[in-house]
């Protein structure tokens, strides 16, 4: 299909005026966040002593006093099922993302150093798939595993590899032309050697930027699987199912459906700054931390400009900018 | 030359819709059960009757022969029969499909109308103070889910205010709710993609040459940089529109619509397998074409693109 130049979509943030204060509040503030849902994710037990399934004849109370989200119709305190609804929605759109990383990279790879016919092939399956919307390639996926969190992740995880594959293996035909990777290549490098050692960590910068990119993406679809009934099934706590739950008393019990409504706006909002945050670090024009991401330092810097394009490489690769591209929805 | 890039964008959409095809060819097999089982559900048939079926249905030849019928039906308009009412899956597919189209339709409609000038607006005096509303726009856009938002204008405009119908009533005014959620999120995208597309066209040299030629400002914006900012937005809504058709399924599952999403849904729910097939065929064909017509629409507005897919 059409290459879209994605990467305009999704900008890093300008905040390197902002000096060395804002930029230590900035980080100070993501890292809190990360770890408040770090507990959510992991010891939801920590921030409500209330059991999520526990039903008491406080039925349909409003938010306010003991129970600050209210209760829903079996008396259940809706706060505790936010809180530990969480864990299936932050456990799927990790997972799947993981997941899709993982076997983008490798099918990436594959696709941009195996033999033409090999990687012709790789990619022209990975374009038939590209064309399929994620929410659709999820839901054929779910008809056939069945509903929960497991087919979630898998689902989410073969949606989003397509795109995920395509950006790598445009990266790796960038890389490959460059001088060190030919040395490496005349040195008689194997070609699971050169990936491992020079390709990977070149890529690593890039792949980051591009998962963290899709996790706001990833929560998205993974609560509307489960909005639709396809994850967590109740008396479970989701967000996805505990919203559509509530949407049927909306009129009489607005604080059912609003608050799971609330969390995962709030979720998909610090996902989507968090991937701001995390492609402003790896940014090397922005010099905002020069050592932090030692490990992974070089990535983009070594991500060659324009100049370095293999003879008989498509036009179009040329003229692009050296900029990433992330893959939107459909990718 | 125009032609030759038709033809050759058609050749290229074809192993995609092979591809396609054989998605939703294989999902018959993937679905653990016998579809012949699942059509007699219910109805207490004898082993010799289900085995009976399976030879009408095709189902004990070789997969490739299966394959073949499959696209050979396919060319005929042919889907199969639904399991649920015994009626061709085409016929109840393309019932539902107007309203679909509708609901994507005004989604898209929502996008640009509101994406396109914001973004403009955003993009020529960055920094003011409809460009942090824009962007803040953009961002609450981005993260509030459409169902959630669907559920809350339900709330505020269907059931407080009355303005509107909560259910879908089949009136046009009934489609103004879902449109709005479902297309606001692609309007913030849309609005963010526009934003940086005239800053980057308003640095460029063509601009400076226009303004050195005496180009009056709102020429330099209507002729030069909204026509080359439109290029990526044009391809944007190519891309998303798969995303906006399945995103129409779960908001007409919300508002009650009888469209080919929340068919595709229950169909799903009910392993109604040939219905998902067909909707998977239609979804793809369709999402085919359109990115056919937006790299046909690309390359009349921007002849560079015919130059960049010639050599690819």
């Amino acid at each position: 299909m059409t290459t879209a130049p994605a990467a305009e979509v999704i900008r890093p943030p300008r905040p390197h005026r902002k000096g060395r204060w804002g930029r230590l509040v900035m980080t100070s503030v993501m890292v809190l966040l990360l770890l408040w849902f770090a507990v959510l994710l992991l010891w939801p037990g920590l921030l409500t002593g209330t059991d999520p399934v526990a039903s008491s004849t406080e039925y349909l109370t409003a938010p306010g006093g003991a129970h600050p989200f209210g209760t829903d119709q079996l008396g259940r305190d809706v706060f505790s099922r936010v809180v530990f609804g969480a864990q299936p929605v932050l456990a799927a759109s990790l997972g799947g993302v993981l997941l899709a990383t993982l076997a983008g990279v490798t099918i990436g790879i594959i696709g941009g150093t195996a033999p033409r016919w090999l990687g012709g092939v790789v990619m022209r399956v990975v374009d038939v798939l590209l064309a399929l919307p994620v929410l659709l390639v999820a839901l054929i996926l779910i008809a056939t595993l069945g509903a929960g969190v497991g087919s979630i992740i898998f689902a989410l995880g073969v949606a989003y590899t397509p795109g995920f594959a395509r950006v790598v293996e445009a990266s790796v035909r960038k890389l490959r032309a460059i001088e060190y990777m030919q040395a490496a290549r005349l040195f008689g490098s194997s070609g699971l050697r050169t990936a491992v050692r020079h390709l990977l960590p070149n890529l690593a910068t890039e792949v980051l930027v591009m998962a963290s990119s899709a996790i706001g993406w990833a929560v998205l679809t993974a609560t509307t699987l489960s909005f639709l009934g396809l994850g967590v099934q109740l008396p479970a706590p989701d967000w996805g199912s505990d919203l559509a739950a509530g949407a049927t008393s909306l009129s009489t019990a607005w604080w059912l459906a609003t608050f799971p409504g609330l969390a995962i706006t709030v979720t998909i909002l610090v996902a989507n700054f968090a991937g701001d945050w995390v492609m402003a670090l790896s940014d090397p024009r922005g010099r905002r931390f020069p050592t932090r991401l030692r490990p992974f330092r070089g990535g983009s810097d070594s991500l060659p400009s324009a100049v370095a394009v293999a003879p008989g490489e498509p036009a179009a690769l040329a003229s692009a900018p050296p900029t990433l591209s992330i893959p939107e929805e459909s990718a | 030359m125009a032609i030759a890039f038709v033809f050759r964008r058609l050749v290229a959409s074809v192993p995609v819709m092979i591809g396609i095809t054989a998605i939703a060819f294989v999902l018959i097999h993937l679905v653990p059960g016998d579809p012949a089982r699942a059509m007699l559900f219910g109805s207490n048939a004898s082993p010799e009757q289900v085995q009976a079926l399976r030879e009408h249905l095709g189902l004990t030849k070789p997969l490739w022969q299966q394959y073949v019928t499959f696209i050979g039906q396919l060319l005929h308009g042919d889907l199969g029969t639904s399991y649920v009412t015994s009626s061709p899956v085409a016929q109840e597919l393309l019932s539902r499909t107007p309203s679909t189209l509708q609901l994507t339709g005004g989604a898209m409609l929502v996008a640009i109308i509101t994406g396109v000038p914001l973004g403009l607006v955003a993009g020529i005096r960055p920094g003011s103070v409809l460009d942090h509303l824009s962007r803040a726009v953009s961002f609450i856009g981005v993260a509030v889910p459409y169902f959630f938002l669907a559920l809350l204008l339900v709330l505020v405009f269907g059931i407080q205010l009355g303005w509107v119908p909560a259910i879908d009533d089949g009136s046009l005014l009934a489609l103004i709710v879902p449109a709005i959620s479902l297309g606001w999120g692609y309007a913030a995208i849309l609005t963010r993609l526009i934003r940086g597309r005239v800053i980057e066209e308003y640095r460029s040299e063509y601009v400076k040459s226009a303004r050195a030629r005496g180009c009056s400002e709102s020429r330099i914006l209507l002729r030069h940089v909204f026509r080359n900012s439109s290029i990526p937005a044009v391809t944007m809504i190519g891309l998303q529109f798969g995303n906006i058709l399945t995103g129409a399924a779960v908001t007409e599952v919300i508002f009650g619509r009888a469209g080919l999403g929340s068919f595709l849904a229950t169909s799903i729910t009910t392993k109604n397998i040939p219905v998902v097939q067909g909707a998977i065929v239609l979804i793809g064909l369709s999402y085919v074409v359109i990115n056919l017509v937006v790299d046909l629409a690309v390359s009349a507005i921007d002849p560079r693109a015919r130059v960049a897919t010639a050599s690819d």
